[in-house]
């Protein structure tokens, strides 16, 4: 039995320091909805959702009373639509019935987001790959709770640079057809290298195609309580600090298991796993830049940045990984700007640039992520930021994502407010050199030599 | 799904007062709830009340019970809590 201090512990984190599930994800293959007739189609996919999502919420709701911890968002993510959409498809337009489907169902069913309206084309893009991506721009601006992705390279495959050309016209546009709300399309969309089957993070969740019928993926949060325990080590060496680290994430991840196993139960759905990332939201307190700055930098950005981060990372795996039977996703530290108030300081600070962004991404779990930058930023820029993003993950062997928000009609010292968990952001100068006539080349680079494993 | 022994945490938290501890035993028994174990202590300059109950007698759901017991907390000026068990044995041990 538990005594009264470590009751006390455990509600603290939730009341206190912003401990919570960030997500329960039922990915839903949809397989069984591929037909030649587009009506037929969304008819189907329209059944299963319904019927295997439809008591997601209530269920949610449910945990939450029973163990007064919340549980702030209900999400789905789907096979990729590219691939259930083929057989009926014949223009982007096509496809963009399929965007209203999902989000019809996420709007009957009182969830959050829906993910999967997703391309894989890491090697090469077919005929409906195209057609998908070619939608993504109406597809966002017509649907309010669907998000995108599309995978543009692994370690295994090289970097398919068509795609990465055709996806910073695809943002651009997505900005222009969102505009009058900041260009917040691109919130909904990411671009990424290596993408794991079984993320429940949006924007870049999917029920990838190695995946059973459905499976149930906890997402868990918690820098808040990270920051806290992190207090109580201050000048301490480098050994009691990972052991702290590694102390909280096993604790905070212990809860996801929990709530992962009591959804499977409840919802009769398998569980798949936990997701152990620090997601920050931009609550004061509930910042991993703030976790930084215990560590001991004066703002995110500044030298040492990439090391803290890296140990970050590295001590909240290993804290996790025992914490839960599978442990899977992205599994590591956000560090969107946008979502993150200590982020948004350190960029206003000017201690934090897009560049040093960048270095962080090779140690952490995501990539540049929720970046405004100008309106005016042109499309084979943002296709460069994108293959900078998919050469990190493709040489590491990682998880790396863009998901930039050029803002349409705005420019560096304005800032953009997205609402609710995406937060605020700063917009970031863009180094203004051109890679036009490097983005603009036909193909695709190929894997690296370590990828030579057989 | 069977029922187990449910196993129920309630957590009482404020300033210290006359009767609180009669209050709520008065209300678990009147629903039939068995209470297995009390533990008070003061936690930072506040009382802190811990009850393991069993609430395998109890006819009403769960989330009418938390709601009950947080308006006789109101009454009484304190926090009142009830939370199944399993979130603090999962975080405190292996």
């Amino acid at each position: 039995m538990p005594s009264i201090y470590e009751v006390e512990e455990t509600n603290k984190m939730v009341e206190q320091e912003n401990l919570d599930i960030r997500t329960i994800t039922i990915g839903i293959s949809l397989f069984e909805c591929m037909d030649s007739d587009l009506e037929k189609c969304n008819e189907k996919v329209y059944n299963r959702i319904m019927s295997v999502a439809k008591d997601l919420v209530k269920v949610g709701k449910e945990i939450e009373t029973d163990y007064c911890i919340p549980i702030v968002n209900k999400r789905i993510s789907v096979t990729p639509i590219a691939t259930v959409g083929s057989a009926c498809c014949k223009s982007p337009e096509d496809y963009v019935t399929l965007a209203k489907t999902l989000d019809r169902c996420a709007h009957e069913l009182g969830i959050n987001f829906i993910g999967g309206y997703s391309a894989l084309v890491s090697k090469g893009m077919t005929t409906y790959d195209e057609y998908l991506i070619r939608s993504i721009p109406q597809a966002m601006a017509e649907t309010d709770f669907v998000c995108s992705s599309v995978v543009v390279g692994s370690t295994k495959t090289g970097i398919n640079m068509d795609a990465v050309r055709l996806m910073g016209e695809i943002i651009k546009e997505t900005a222009e057809r969102t505009k009058e709300n900041d260009s917040l399309g691109c919130a909904k969309l990411v671009v990424l290298c290596n993408a794991p089957d079984d993320n429940p993070f949006m924007a870049g969740a999917f029920h990838g195609i190695t995946e059973a019928d459905e499976i149930i993926n906890v997402g868990i949060s918690g820098p808040g309580v990270v920051k806290t325990a992190l207090e109580s080590v201050r000048g301490e060496s480098f050994e009691v600090l990972c052991e702290t680290i590694k102390k909280t994430s096993f604790k905070i991840t212990r809860v996801g298991q929990l709530v992962a196993k009591r959804a499977s139960e409840m919802l009769g759905i398998p569980f798949g796993i936990i997701d152990l990332s620090l997601a920050p939201t931009p609550a004061i307190g509930d910042s991993v830049a703030d976790i930084l700055h215990e560590i001991g930098l004066e703002y995110a950005g500044a030298p040492g940045t990439t090391a803290a981060l890296a140990m970050l990372n590295d001590q909240v795996k290993k804290g996790g990984i025992m914490a839960s039977s599978y442990v899977g996703g992205l599994s590591g530290a956000f560090i969107p700007v946008s979502e993150d108030q200590g982020m948004i300081d350190a960029v206003e600070r000017g201690a934090l640039t897009i560049e040093k962004l960048e270095a962080m991404t090779c140690v952490c779990s995501v990539g540049l992520d929720m970046i405004a930058i100008p309106g005016d930023t042109p499309a084979t820029t943002i296709s460069g930021m994108i293959a900078d993003e998919a050469a990190l993950g493709m040489v590491n062997q990682k998880t790396t994502a863009a998901r930039l928000i050029p803002v349409i009609g705005k420019g560096v010292g304005e800032t953009v407010e997205f609402g609710g968990l995406l937060g605020h952001a700063p917009i970031m100068p863009v180094n203004p050199y051109s890679c036009a006539d490097f983005i603009n080349r036909q193909g695709r680079i190929p894997a690296p030599i370590h990828s030579f494993k057989n | 799904m069977e029922q187990k022994a449910q196993k129920t945490i309630i957590t009482v938290v404020g300033k210290d007062t006359v009767g609180i501890i009669a209050k709520v035993c008065t209300y678990l028994s009147n629903e039939g709830i068995n209470v297995n174990d009390i533990t008070q202590t003061i936690l930072q300059g506040y009382f802190n009340m811990m009850m393991i109950v069993d609430m395998s007698g109890c006819k009403k759901a769960f989330d009418e019970v938390q709601a009950d017991l947080k308006a006789i907390g109101d009454d009484i000026g304190v926090e009142i809590k009830a939370q199944r068990s399993e979130i603090f044995d999962m975080m405190h041990r292996i």
